[in-house]
């Protein structure tokens, strides 16, 4: 069961949510089938982003969302799912 | 001021001890401190009781332990009962660490409580004799962990003993300067990491040309960048401790973050860094150095792989008042080149900076395939002697012997470095001959990644190969033949972060039902660079 189905489509969450996606299967999992990486996914822990590609997805969170993200809040706590990642998007854009 | 007289990294502490007790020598992530006579006195005590349970020189003594207040006292408490200590990665996969830590035989482990899986990877009836859990609490590191008892095999000591024993007395030997002072494993090609097995003397003859180089003093805040299993931190520790100077130890999740560490290094107002070219790379892309006052940095080292010039010219615009000095040297000799960067750095240069002369206290010769020293200007290897030199790697004269070579009554040691030597520049990198190559300032033999890939049942065949990339440096790519494709590239990446330390994870996957053979059926890696080389999909 795909988690990214659970919301209605024109959902905010679910758009941040593939965008996420997009761009980390497009910049760290070339050829990767979209399915495979589900919002419940580990990132970190499960070796798909490494200190530096973190990095790379905070750049982009930051740039794309128009958000400002913390040090703190790029650890394994609030950084290692899309689902996650989202959620911090959301509060910080109070969306 | 350590003299003729030293023959242990420990005399260093104990010099300074002596002169100042008070000052501050460490300052741990987690912002407690240790004075000089504080951690000398908290040594010995590690020392009396390695010495009370058994543990006698030239033992091994291993620690899993974060960056820390705890690990700086295990090291000098191995350290001054005579044996040596043997660092691992504080977050490196649990299987590998305890490899590296029963290849070398180590007599006593301490080990972190959050590292308790480690304990797991040990077969029964193989754990040393002498097992100490150091609560979380007691690391002295940044990292917020729950301090929950974990299961630990019965007679396991808690670091609290060890820290309240009987200070060891008087040594019954003295110390010597050939005894071990520590093991630092690096990657090795067959899948097995080899220990670089170094004595005081290797250490000490390092440590006095940094004192010549860099006249530290007493005043001096020095940053701990690398973890302790690298060898960047035996300048850290031992120059700043040597000079009474403190040591701002640098925990592994600040570490990483660029951002963060640029104001450390500001609020700190650390005079003398050292670390990788990355991250001041990483620092200067993300660390918003111009908003922050770093004027009291008097020098910047780096090492541990090439410094891409972009990086370098952007870090020096932004911080023009100290001095760069580009370092060169494998684990097995340390430091054996160096090159100070004339600043600034031109806008047209592209081509990388010299690893520049030798040290003071090293030899190098150049090299062909054939140990016959080349024409000046021409390429070669890099052999090195002098007293810094290794002793070999630990347990494994297979490979000593293809590494060593007697040349008129001396040890070299040949690092599989190319170099050309260039009038008015001292040496010029090349690259390397080899499957050796460097991210992040550690060393991959590719021929490890491999090894654990093959390990994968998901897998018939796999086989790595790196290309340059003008960001990173070097790129890793694994090509595999799955059993029963498609196979995730996700699931082969939580293989890796399972097996290999993160800088060894491949960075692309490509699948092949079968993997390109040369006429001899060996894998073809000519194919397969071809093959990465050519445009994504």
């Amino acid at each position: 069961m795909n988690t990214t189905n659970k919301n209605q489509p024109g959902d905010p969450s679910v758009e941040i949510a593939d965008e996420l996606r997009r761009f980390i299967l497009a910049e760290f999992l070339p050829g990767e089938s979209a399915a495979n990486l589900r919002d419940d996914t580990p990132l970190r822990t499960g070796g798909i982003l490494d200190s530096v590609a973190t990095l790379k997805v905070v750049s982009f969170v930051e740039q794309r969302f128009s958000i400002e993200v913390e040090a703190h809040e790029a650890g394994v706590e609030h950084f290692d799912r899309i689902a996650d990642i989202a959620a911090l998007v959301r509060r910080k854009r109070g969306t | 001021m350590a003299g003729a007289a030293t023959a242990s990294l420990a005399d260093l502490l104990e010099a300074s001890a002596r002169r100042d007790p008070g000052r501050i020598a460490i300052v741990a992530p987690d912002g407690r401190t240790l004075t000089y006579g504080e951690l000398d006195l908290a040594a010995s005590r590690v020392a009396g009781f390695l010495r009370a349970h058994g543990v006698v020189p030239g033992d091994r003594v291993g620690f899993c332990l974060p960056k820390g207040l705890a690990s700086v006292t295990v090291l000098f408490g191995a350290m001054k009962a005579r044996a040596g200590y043997v660092p691992v990665d504080w977050h490196g996969p649990a299987a590998r660490n305890a490899t590296i830590h029963r290849d070398g035989k180590v007599a006593a482990l301490f080990l972190g409580e959050a590292r308790h899986d480690v304990l797991a990877e040990w077969p029964a009836g193989t754990l040393p004799k002498l097992l100490v859990r150091v609560p979380m609490s007691a690391t002295g590191s940044a990292a917020a962990h729950a301090n929950v008892m974990h299961p630990f095999p019965l007679g396991a000591h808690d670091f609290a003993a060890a820290l309240a024993h009987a200070p060891l007395a008087e040594l019954a030997s003295p110390r010597r300067r050939d005894d071990l002072a520590y093991i630092l494993y690096t990657s090795g090609s067959t899948g097995v990491p080899k220990g670089v097995t170094l004595t005081h003397e290797n250490a000490l003859s390092f440590v006095d040309w940094c004192s010549e180089l860099y006249a530290p003093t007493a005043d001096d805040r020095f940053s701990s960048h690398a973890p302790f299993h690298f060898d960047l931190s035996i300048f850290d520790l031992y120059v700043a401790l040597k000079h009474g100077a403190t040591l701002h130890l640098v925990g592994e999740e600040l570490g990483k973050d660029p951002k963060a560490l640029a104001r450390f290094a500001a609020d700190r107002r650390l005079t003398i860094w050292y670390s990788t070219p990355s991250v001041l790379s990483l620092m200067a892309e993300f660390g918003q150095l111009d908003t922050l006052d770093l004027s009291a940095l008097r020098h910047v080292l780096f090492a541990g792989e090439v410094f891409p010039v972009p990086g370098l010219r952007r870090l020096t615009r932004l911080l023009p008042r100290p001095r760069y000095w580009n370092l060169y040297g494998p684990t097995e000799t340390n430091v054996c080149n160096y090159a100070e960067i004339p600043l600034p750095v031109p806008d047209e240069r592209t081509r990388p900076y010299p690893i520049g002369p030798l040290c003071s206290h090293c030899d190098g010769l150049v090299l062909d395939e054939q140990q016959v020293e080349v024409a000046k200007g021409a390429e070669g290897l890099l052999w090195i002697a002098g007293p810094s030199l290794f002793q070999g790697y630990f347990g494994r004269p297979d490979l000593d012997a293809n590494v060593f070579q007697t040349r008129a009554g001396r040890r070299w040691y040949n690092t599989g470095d190319v170099v050309r030597h260039v009038d008015g520049e001292g040496f010029v990198y090349v690259g390397r001959r080899d499957r050796m190559v460097k991210r992040r300032g550690y060393r991959i033999e590719l021929g490890e990644v491999e090894s654990a890939l093959q390990r994968n049942p998901a897998l018939r065949e796999a086989a790595v190969i790196s290309l340059p990339d003008s960001a990173a440096g070097v790129r890793i790519d694994a090509h595999v033949a799955p059993v029963t494709p498609p196979l995730s590239i996700i699931a082969l990446k939580k293989w890796c972060a399972d097996a290999l330390p993160p800088y060894m994870s491949p960075d692309r996957f490509v699948f092949h039902a079968t993997l390109p053979r040369t006429s001899t059926e060996k894998v073809d890696y000519q194919a397969l660079k071809a093959k990465s080389s050519e445009p994504s999909p």
